[in-house]
């Protein structure tokens, strides 16, 4: 049986009770979905933009899928203690695909913006879900779009409206919990308004030791001159498979910071595609992969300048230990009318052992000729000189390398613009350095 | 005796550079080794620190009492070994401050030290700094990247106040510099001298000597030390060049 | 700016100079493509069993595959049996000419016309030449001069002839006929090309040159070149072509093999200038080539250097695999596109031995309607320890209508390795242009000047007379750019 056949069986089967599940904004998109699945199939490494990422194995096992929405026992607190010190956020949780409820921070958001339930929201502001739903994520140029958006029952919304500024980082927490092995479809649908500022931190932890498999849609809507800063910080085990398509839409003026860190994980796949939509908006990406035994981490990005006088950075660091496999394929799209873009790209690599392996494919397709655009990929090791030259003045050849691949990784943690995160990230890198982090460090059961 | 070296040779690539040096350092003494290039004196400042793209082929090296040779690098440092390189390397991403508590601190623990704390540890930086007239931004930035070769060579002295090694090697630490930047290093290292430290100065000129004021200098041809005398010998060869010294060898 | 904009529409507007027909009585087979053809080719030819042999397997692996499309490509369908596979412009004369004498007046008129010496004794300067028009190869100078030293230079068909045991050690020991489509196709039905054997210890003392001419209308041309260079030999080689203008599609699908045996080097040089269209896309030639080298020995060392102006469509990948160890390749590449010309071509260089090591220097220049992509691929396998690879992929944009691209593939499966990539695309400044106006330079020239010192360092890697020629294509290309 081919993997795809198996999602086919339950969509046909399930679809009274995804529905009933659900609502009618997110339903309505389910037979089309399932159409541009059925019609697409996974992707084969064949497909240019799956190359380095094996789909159709990672999605053959058999996983529960909790369409009917059996109510897991949790209490996030218990299982989760981000303990990110100086760092007063809204602490909200994700228990699988469905937004934790039950606690809501204490502190009130500024007047009129929401975060709540997608699938609350769906019902509660039905229009202004519809408006972005499905809107970017399009099922018909990606089959894990389709899969995802023919299954997806919840997930998460966030709205900022026009002028807000939100001034504490929202925090989300995605736990995974479960009892047997678990497929979460989460969705995840962000809508700032002209001039709104937010700042987002997800935290991906997993709190069974069970085979996870998690795809997560998330489209982003950034409005002129609003300001948006995402943080992405999976500390997962290595059961865990996530696909994470990203779609970012930025409007005039606006400027987005993505920071992708990856520090404890299975296979994790993340697609990131920003259009620049507006003149003058400005994006940032940033991506920093620590990853050792056979953990595998495959960024895949598209920045997409469809205007004129945009610009977009791009920094991607993997560190690769033991048999651990990175992947990084950063294309750069340069529109005809994107005249005055200004667009960097750079990827550098290490690879500690033997066995691990770097694919590096920086690309640039330009069809427009008043433009600076660069990339650079490197893969290598330490510096022996650099690592001799600290022998020299004492430090062991161990603690030279720890150092100066801290000092790598620490490039990226560098770009993070809320102090205490950076600091808190500086420390857990250091930390996942030295070994001395297992695995996440608020998880109950990695205690 | 501080540091004993009997027959070394070694080479690079396979190339015998070193030809049997004998050399014996005692404390309190400077000692200066002049010689033209491709002499072998860059090859005998790195097989004594321990740079492994050099192989010891024979003899043996003793570092106060100890077997310098059987040392790893790190070791040889913490002994009070301590090497200011002719080119120093840049490393980005790594600060002076970091780096520089890395080393102390892994020589203390290698001396069954406590780690310093971090406030005695600026406090020091602070002071040394001063012996090389160390601008307070440069200790902050990245090690030696963006620094001119004149900043290079001071910060490798300042590196050396503090990390206050016995036995210091100075690899050609006055080429480039400037004269005042000559000044300053010359006189910072005059400032670290106690009458236990030595030093072993390879330089190809007199003005680096005038201020250090070496007690023995040596003149290293082919890969031996063909010739040792008192300071005057480098006001010979300052004169002189070293042709007068070969033709002697050949009578 | 405007200046600017006149100077780009000149561009686009200049016309191709070797775009002659020659009025010469040619034996052209039928259109068409099947087993009798592959049998017709091989018999023209008076070829052993065995390479018939080769080339019907290689037919019937080509039925089962499909044209590839991973290219940045827009190829035009091409009609398989619309096209004649072999024609024969010397009217069926066995061995091709003996002697000068022997040759249609018309067809000499033809090479002399494109610079190309036949004549020894015009020759001025020490390259010999083997001189291929459409399917058979007319004329190879100093062959003779060369055997005195061993080294076997001539025409491939010659050499299935003459030399059986080294073409079939060799022949499609680099490429095999299952390597890709057009890899296949050109095994099938491969007309004529170069053959090059430098013996052990040999250092060639002139430079070896194979000029291609298309002239036949609605024919392809599939030639084969088959270098090999044994232990401690050396060659530089030189590859140049041109065709006339034709208001339809030219297809060429060549291959080129070279082995490298141990400390032995080759130099590998093009200047491709097939026909390119016309200003609004039509005609042209598909360019659809398989270059590899196999640096098989130790030590052994090898450069492409290619300078693209031609062609409509391009396609073509000259790569290297570095099996001996402390190997050493290099890929410099120009590559022009003008008006509605595409090109989709890089290097692919897979380190296998230890301490291999490869230089790719690519500058990309696009002009009118054009895309122009690179496309390369490193691969370190976890053998090849110690291996280093530097890429340095620039281009530059002349108008806004064009594209360039980059699509560079790292792969690398062993830490000792050393891999980096650089990229940029640009224009030319308007202060750059300035100071040069200001210097008395006009805008036409300066933009000349700026290209080829963009294009200097690929082309200083040409022999001398190359170099030359090569500029004076920039020039052509791209009108009025003075070196």
């Amino acid at each position: 049986m081919n993997s795809e056949q198996q999602y086919i069986d339950l969509f046909r089967q399930c679809r009274t009770m995804i529905d009933s599940h659900s609502a009618p904004v997110l339903n309505a998109l389910r037979e089309q979905a399932f159409q541009d699945f059925l019609q697409q199939g996974f992707p084969t490494q064949k497909v240019e933009r799956y190359k380095y990422t094996d789909v159709p194995a990672a999605f053959a096992p058999d996983y529960g899928v909790n369409l009917n929405r059996l109510d897991i026992p949790v209490n996030p607190y218990e299982v989760f203690k981000c303990d990110v010190p100086n760092l007063s956020t809204s602490l909200y949780f994700m228990v699988n695909d469905a937004f934790y409820s039950k606690i809501q921070p204490a502190v009130a958001l500024p007047e009129g913006m929401i975060v709540c339930s997608l699938h609350e929201a769906a019902q509660q502001y039905p229009e202004l879900v519809a408006r972005y739903y499905g809107k970017q994520a399009r099922t018909g140029k990606d089959a894990l779009n389709a899969l995802n958006t023919m299954l997806a029952q919840d997930g998460l919304f966030v709205y900022v409206p026009r002028g807000v500024v939100a001034e504490r980082t929202l925090q989300i927490v995605n736990i995974l919990r479960s009892d047997v092995d678990l497929m979460v479809n989460r969705r995840v649908l962000i809508v700032l308004e002209d001039n709104a500022e937010a700042r987002i931190l997800f935290c991906d932890h997993a709190a069974d030791d069970r085979s996870f498999l998690t795809t997560q849609i998330a489209e982003v809507y950034v409005g002129n001159n609003a300001r948006l800063q995402l943080y992405e910080l999976e500390e997962t085990h290595v059961k865990n498979k996530r696909f994470g398509n990203l779609y970012v839409d930025q409007q005039a003026d606006s400027n987005v910071s993505l920071n992708t860190i990856t520090l404890h994980n299975g296979l994790t796949r993340n697609r990131s595609e920003v259009t620049l939509s507006g003149e003058r908006a400005e994006t940032n990406l940033y991506g920093c992969v620590i990853a050792d035994k056979q953990q595998h981490v495959d960024h895949n990005t598209l920045i997409d300048h469809r205007v004129s006088h945009c610009t977009s950075n791009q920094l991607y660091k993997y560190v690769l230990d033991d048999q651990a496999v990175g992947a990084f394929a950063g294309r750069i799209l340069v529109r005809e009318n994107a005249q005055h873009t200004v667009s960097n790209e750079r990827n550098a690599n290490l690879c500690a052992t033997k066995e691990a392996r770097m694919y590096a494919q920086p690309m640039l397709e330009i069809y427009a000729d008043d433009v600076k655009c660069s990339h650079g990929s490197t893969v290598g090791q330490l510096n022996e000189q650099a690592l001799f030259y600290m022998q020299q003045r004492g430090i062991s050849r161990e603690e030279a390398q720890m150092l100066l691949r801290f000092a790598f990784a620490g490039e990226v943690i560098d770009c993070i613009a809320i102090d205490a995160l950076r600091d808190r990230l500086h420390h857990l890198v250091e930390k996942r350095f030295r070994g001395e982090l297992s695995r996440c460090s608020g998880c109950k059961i990695c205690k | 005796m501080m540091l004993e070296i009997k027959d070394l040779h070694a080479s690079i690539n396979g190339k015998e550079i070193l030809k049997g040096i004998n050399l014996t350092v005692n404390p309190g003494e400077i000692h200066a080794l002049m010689g033209q290039n491709g002499a072998g004196k860059s090859t005998l400042s790195n097989v004594l620190v321990g740079n492994p793209a050099y192989e010891v082929t024979s003899g043996s090296v003793t570092f106060n009492g100890k077997d310098l040779l059987a040392m790893k690098p790190e070791e040889r440092a913490h002994e009070g070994l301590f090497l200011s390189f002719q080119q120093p390397v840049e490393i980005p991403g790594v600060s002076m401050v970091n780096f520089m508590r890395a080393a102390i601190n892994a020589k203390r623990q290698y001396h069954g030290l406590e780690p310093m704390s971090a406030g005695d540890f600026l406090k020091m930086m602070r002071e040394k700094r001063k012996i090389v007239e160390l601008d307070s931004k440069l200790a902050n930035r990245s090690v030696n990247e963006g620094f001119s070769g004149g900043e290079k060579k001071r910060n490798e002295i300042f590196q050396m106040a503090m990390l206050e090694p016995t036995l210091s090697i100075l690899d050609e630490t006055d080429s480039g510099l400037d004269v005042d930047a000559l000044r300053i290093v010359a006189e910072g290292f005059n400032k670290l001298r106690t009458p236990e430290t030595s030093a072993l100065v390879i330089t190809h000129y007199q003005r680096l000597l005038d201020y250090l004021k070496p007690d023995i200098v040596h003149v290293l041809l082919g890969g031996r030390i063909v010739k040792t005398g008192g300071p005057e010998l480098a006001l010979e060869i300052e004169n002189k060049g070293f042709d007068w010294i070969k033709a002697e060898l050949e009578d | 700016m405007e200046e600017k904009n006149k100077f780009v529409k000149e561009v686009a507007e200049k016309k191709y100079e070797y775009g002659f027909t020659t009025d010469i009585q040619t034996e052209i087979i039928e259109k068409g493509l099947n087993e009798d053809v592959v049998r017709l080719i091989s018999s023209k030819k008076e070829e052993p069993e065995w390479m018939l042999e080769f080339r019907l397997k290689a037919f019937r692996h080509w039925l089962t595959m499909k044209q590839p499309e991973w290219g940045h490509l827009k190829m035009p369908e091409i009609d398989y049996q619309g096209i004649s596979y072999y024609a024969d412009p010397t009217k069926g004369k066995k061995d091709g000419p003996k002697n000068l004498d022997e040759i249609d007046p018309e067809l000499m008129k033809t090479f002399d016309k494109l610079g190309i010496p036949l004549e020894e004794r015009l020759a001025l300067s020490g390259t010999a030449v083997d001189a291929v028009m459409d399917s058979v190869s007319v004329k190879t100078t100093f062959k003779e001069k060369l055997s005195e030293r061993g080294i076997i230079f001539c025409s491939i068909s010659e050499a299935v002839r003459e030399y059986p045991d080294l073409v079939k050690q060799y022949l499609g020991s680099v490429v095999p006929y299952r390597d890709n489509f057009f890899a296949a196709l050109n095994s099938a039905v491969f007309s004529d090309g170069s053959f090059v054997y430098i013996p052990k210890g040999v250092r060639c003392p002139m430079e070896l040159s194979t000029y291609f001419r298309i002239n036949a209308r609605n024919t392809g041309q599939f030639e084969r070149t088959l270098i090999v260079c044994d232990d401690g030999g050396y060659v530089s080689y030189l590859e140049g072509c041109t065709a006339p203008m034709r208001d339809e599609n030219q297809l060429h699908a060549a291959i080129v093999e070279i082995v490298v045996n141990e400390n032995a080097e080759v130099k590998y040089s093009t200047v491709q200038n097939w026909y390119p269209g016309d200003a609004e896309g039509k005609g042209g030639v598909l360019n659809l080539v398989t270059k590899r080298g196999h640096l098989r020995g130790a030590n052994s060392k090898l450069s492409w250097t290619q300078v693209e102006t031609g062609s409509a469509i391009t396609w073509k990948y000259p790569s290297c695999v570095l099996s001996g160890d402390n190997s050493q390749a290099e890929f410099y590449s120009v590559a022009v596109t003008n008006n509605y010309q595409q090109a989709d071509t890089g290097t692919k260089m897979i380190h296998l031995g230890k301490n291999t090591k490869s230089t790719i220097i690519s500058k990309g220049i696009s002009a009118g309607k054009s895309q122009n992509s690179y496309r390369g691929l490193v691969r370190v396998a976890p053998g090849a320890d110690g291996a280093r690879n530097y890429s340095s992929c620039d281009s530059l944009l002349l108008g806004s209508t064009c594209g360039a691209h980059t699509f560079p593939y790292m792969d690398v499966h062993n830490d000792t390795a050393i891999v980096e990539h650089e990229a940029t695309t640009s224009k030319i400044s308007e202060e750059q242009l300035f100071y040069c106006n200001q210097r008395g330079i006009p805008t036409e020239e300066a933009v000349g000047l700026i290209v080829n010192g963009y294009a200097k360092d690929v082309i200083n890697k040409l022999p001398m007379e190359f170099a030359v020629e090569a500029q004076k294509l920039l020039n052509v290309s791209l009108e009025g750019t003075v070196g």
